[in-house]
């Protein structure tokens, strides 16, 4: 099997209006049908750069951006390029859950219906959604309740379905599970493992442990730089770099 | 796409031009009230101006009693405001039991609610008569009985001001001063008060600007004789503040008369005197940095 | 003296200070609840007021306030939500957004009369509204304009930034984020302060003074273009310029006004604290 580059970086540095480096001259592919992670210590940047890829920090002040994203070959920075359009194929699920404030079907109804999405479909949407994040059974007798009456797994699971309504191309997940419980961990975790099948999966996790479980591939950031990144298995086995291998192995960060 | 994209960018051009709104009515305040009154400084001299004797009918237009006026009641509520509203203060935010702030807060509000002209009432039917009995002066409608009044206008700005200064201070530097032996109050006065400082001279800043603006109150209750006051004990005779003759003269001058031009200048002088001290005021908030806040992650 | 006793009597006093406002606060507001009761009466209320104003009702003054409140809510609460939306989801940190905020810290401060005397100069002269609802409403809104940014910033300012940011990712534009998340939370908080800035001004008397209010006019105006009677001002009137007034008729209308503004201030204190209950964040 080939590998589809799906997102391709190239040469992005990003610095924050307080004067915060966070990304130096990063060249990495994200590839399609492939579990993709991002890990090292916290203040790596790897936040700054998945935020970077739906264009959310456009959300932060940002001083300087060089380099550019590919999506599919076109540049995201573009200047006609539509915002909400590549939000909608790069959907995003953050640390910590958030619900919007109201009921669990309107989370799920919220992005599809700005898109434009009316009646049956919208349910159908949701339930997909929810089917896929493995929390369907949980909450298909209580979608008109407020989803903040949900507990912390299942919010997360919300969250995640909730992005998935959109059908994006490109899921980027910041530490999904570091607020969660073993359980609810787990089910997460498998729930990636299916819908890679299908999706472009970026995922910061929470721990090494995590990462090398599921990674297919890998990278390693550090202070900003991608120290370096390839297939999970070779990386979690053999690190090529004295960092990555201190790091994995526990002697720091 | 391209009819939602013209639409957000409408909106966001309304909303900028609300914003916009506050400068050009500011702009626009300023520049009517030295339309106005600028045939009243091209009528009346400067020295006029400075003139003790306001007798706009004999076309004095001295402002000095109406300024010294002010100066008087503005004065003589700080006095009894200031102390009065942090006092108050401490006990919501540091003295008080809970019951006591549940019943005091309201109350506040209560206060801050009541109309001027509500209070202006008050003290001339029930205020006034007991001034002139306490102090045996021939009337109760002096400059005293205003600042009477005035105090209690401004104690709910200066309280909640003041209680959001002393709130603010982080429980750390009280907890610090309590394990190092301190007492409460050797806390509060030491520790606390000293770290809400710029908040409560905002609070009395504030609150000093209210005085300075009120009218209504005044008006009723200060008996409006435009003398000079020289002693102390003047306190206890009529004044004229500079409000109250704009509110009791407008209504009867002449447009365009130098007298209506004159009430002008009054105007544009508050306008001015409110500016500075608001702007003082905000000086010290704009101080606080404000930390940028971050993206979720 | 000792610590233990200075700190005795330091809360002692701060206590005493403390219990002679509350006792200012309920004497004035028992004065006059006790005084005017006995004035209040259907006839009061609904009539017209009769023999120089020393009898009758005070129905149009009841009516005019009302009309010019309505008047200062609609001059004020579109510009004034506009601008906080303005302050708080659009603006950058820049020298333009500081020139308005202390453009509205300056209107904040700006006295009442000189409210009036503006009013008087563009509105009643200048635009030739002449004295009028119009130029009153006019008045009166750009008095409350800064009470109402300052409230509804704040209140758009406590939404979570998390719900932006949410809201964003899953495809919803700055406009659409604000209406359908931003707003609707910080709905009760705008309200609110949109209440307690008509408060103010349903009280104020010398902004009316030159622009709109009426000394005696016992008819319903019939345009905005007319002057009407109004509360404060009424009250001003019949407690320093009519001779022998009866007292009762004073307190009566001071207790109407009192409760007027009154019932907008225990609304806002409703709103708030259902809003308390019922938030989810
Ligand atoms: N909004 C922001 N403004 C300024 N600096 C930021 C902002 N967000 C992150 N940073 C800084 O950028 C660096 C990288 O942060 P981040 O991307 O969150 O790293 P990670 O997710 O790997 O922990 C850190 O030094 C952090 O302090
Ligand atoms: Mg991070």
């Amino acid at each position: 099997m080939s590998l589809e580059a799906k997102v391709q970086i190239k040469s992005l540095s990003i610095r924050y209006s307080d004067g915060t480096e966070s990304l130096r001259d990063v060249s990495l592919d994200l590839y399609a049908r492939q579990i993709n992670v991002l890990f090292g210590p916290a203040g790596g940047g790897k936040s700054t750069l998945l935020r970077a890829i739906n264009r959310l920090n456009d959300l932060v002040e940002v001083a300087e951006r060089r380099g550019e994203i590919l999506l599919d070959g076109k540049d995201i920075y573009a200047p006609d390029l539509d915002v909400v359009a590549l939000r909608r194929r790069v959907g995003m699920v953050f640390a910590r859950p958030v619900p919007l404030p109201m009921t669990i079907r309107q989370n799920l109804h919220y992005g599809p219906q700005l898109a434009g999405v009316r009646g049956t479909r919208l349910d159908e949407l949701a339930e997909k959604g929810l089917r896929q994040a493995a929390i369907w059974d949980e909450v298909k007798d209580r979608l008109d309740e407020p989803a903040s009456s949900l507990s912390g797994g299942q919010q997360q699971r919300l969250c995640l379905a909730r992005t998935l309504t959109l059908e994006p191309e490109v899921i980027l997940l910041d530490e999904p599970t570091s607020g969660l419980d073993p359980i609810s961990t787990a089910k997460v975790e498998s729930s990636l493992q299916q819908l890679k099948e299908a999706y472009t999966i970026v995922i910061v996790p929470h721990s090494v442990q995590q990462a090398a479980r599921v990674a297919d591939q890998a990278a390693f950031f550090l202070q900003g730089e991608l120290i370096e990144y390839g297939p999970g298995a070779k990386l979690f086995t053999r690190p090529s770099d004295q960092r990555t291998e201190d790091y994995i192995t526990g002697r720091f960060g | 796409m391209k009819k939602s994209s013209w639409w957000e960018f409408g909106i966001e051009r309304a909303v900028q031009l609300a914003g916009v709104s506050a400068i050009v009515f500011v702009i626009l305040i300023l520049l009517f009230l030295i339309r106005e009154s600028v045939p009243g400084f091209a009528d009346v001299s400067p020295g006029e101006l400075l003139g003790e004797r306001w007798y706009p009918t004999e076309g004095r237009y001295g402002l000095l009693p109406l300024i010294a006026g002010s100066l008087l009641v503005v004065l003589g509520a700080a006095v009894m405001a200031l102390p009065l509203g942090l006092a108050t203060a401490i006990f919501v935010a540091e003295v008080s039991p809970r019951w006591a702030r549940e019943v005091l807060k309201p109350l506040i509000e209560v206060l801050a609610g009541i109309p001027s002209v509500v209070l202006g009432f008050i003290g001339m039917l029930v205020l006034a008569p007991s001034v002139r009995i306490l102090t045996g002066a021939p009337t109760g409608l002096t400059a005293f009985t205003g600042s009477l009044l005035l105090a209690l206008m401004a104690l709910p700005t200066i309280v909640s001001v003041a209680e959001d200064a002393i709130d603010a201070v982080p429980k750390s530097y009280r907890d610090g001063a309590l394990a190092l032996g301190a007492t409460r109050w050797q806390t509060t006065w030491r520790v606390v008060l000293p770290a809400a400082r710029s908040g409560i001279l905002t609070a009395m800043m504030l609150g000093i600007g209210r005085a300075i603006g009120e009218t209504m109150t005044v008006m009723m209750v200060t008996g409006n004789a435009a003398r000079i006051p020289k002693r102390i004990g003047d306190l206890f005779y009529p004044v004229r503040t500079m409000t109250a003759t704009i509110a009791a003269e407008m209504g009867e001058v002449a447009q365009a008369s130098t007298h209506y031009h004159v009430l002008f200048v009054i105007g544009i002088s508050l306008f001015l005197i409110s500016f500075l001290i608001n702007l003082a005021a905000a000086i010290v908030v704009f101080r606080q940095a404000r930390r940028s806040e971050r993206v979720l992650s | 003296m000792s610590r233990q006793a200075s700190q005795r009597v330091a809360f002692a006093l701060i206590s005493l200070a403390a219990a002679l406002v509350i006792v200012a606060i309920l004497f004035i507001a028992g004065t006059i609840a006790v005084q005017g009761m006995g004035a209040l009466s259907w006839e009061f209320l609904t009539g017209v007021p009769g023999d120089g104003m020393k009898a009758g009702g005070i129905m149009p003054a009841i009516i005019g306030t009302l009309l010019l409140t309505l008047g200062t809510a609609v001059t004020a609460v579109p510009l004034g939500v506009g601008a906080a939306i303005y302050l708080s989801e659009y603006s950058q940190d820049s020298g333009f957004t500081r020139a308005i905020r202390i453009a509205i810290i300056n209107l904040a401060g700006i006295p009442s009369v000189v409210y009036g005397l503006f009013g008087l100069g563009l509105f009643v002269l200048f635009m030739r509204f002449g004295t009028s609802i119009l130029a009153g409403s006019l008045t009166l809104g750009i008095m409350t304009l800064p009470v109402i940014i300052s409230t509804a910033e704040e209140a758009l300012r406590a939404v979570p930034q998390s719900f932006r940011v949410v809201s964003t990712s899953l495809g919803a534009t700055r406009w659409q984020t604000i209406r359908q998340v931003v707003l609707p939370q910080a709905l009760p908080g705008i309200l609110t302060g949109v209440i307690l800035g008509l408060e103010r001004a349903a009280g104020e008397t010398a902004p009316i003074l030159f622009t709109v209010a009426a000394f005696f006019l016992p008819r319903l105006p019939s345009s905005i273009f007319d002057q009407t009677m109004a509360l404060p001002y009424h009250l001003f009137v019949i407690s320093t310029q009519v001779p022998g007034m009866p007292i009762r008729i004073q307190y009566g209308t001071a207790l109407v006004l009192l409760c007027f503004v009154l019932s907008m201030n225990v609304a806002a204190t409703l709103v708030r604290s259902r809003f308390r209950r019922r938030r989810q964040w």
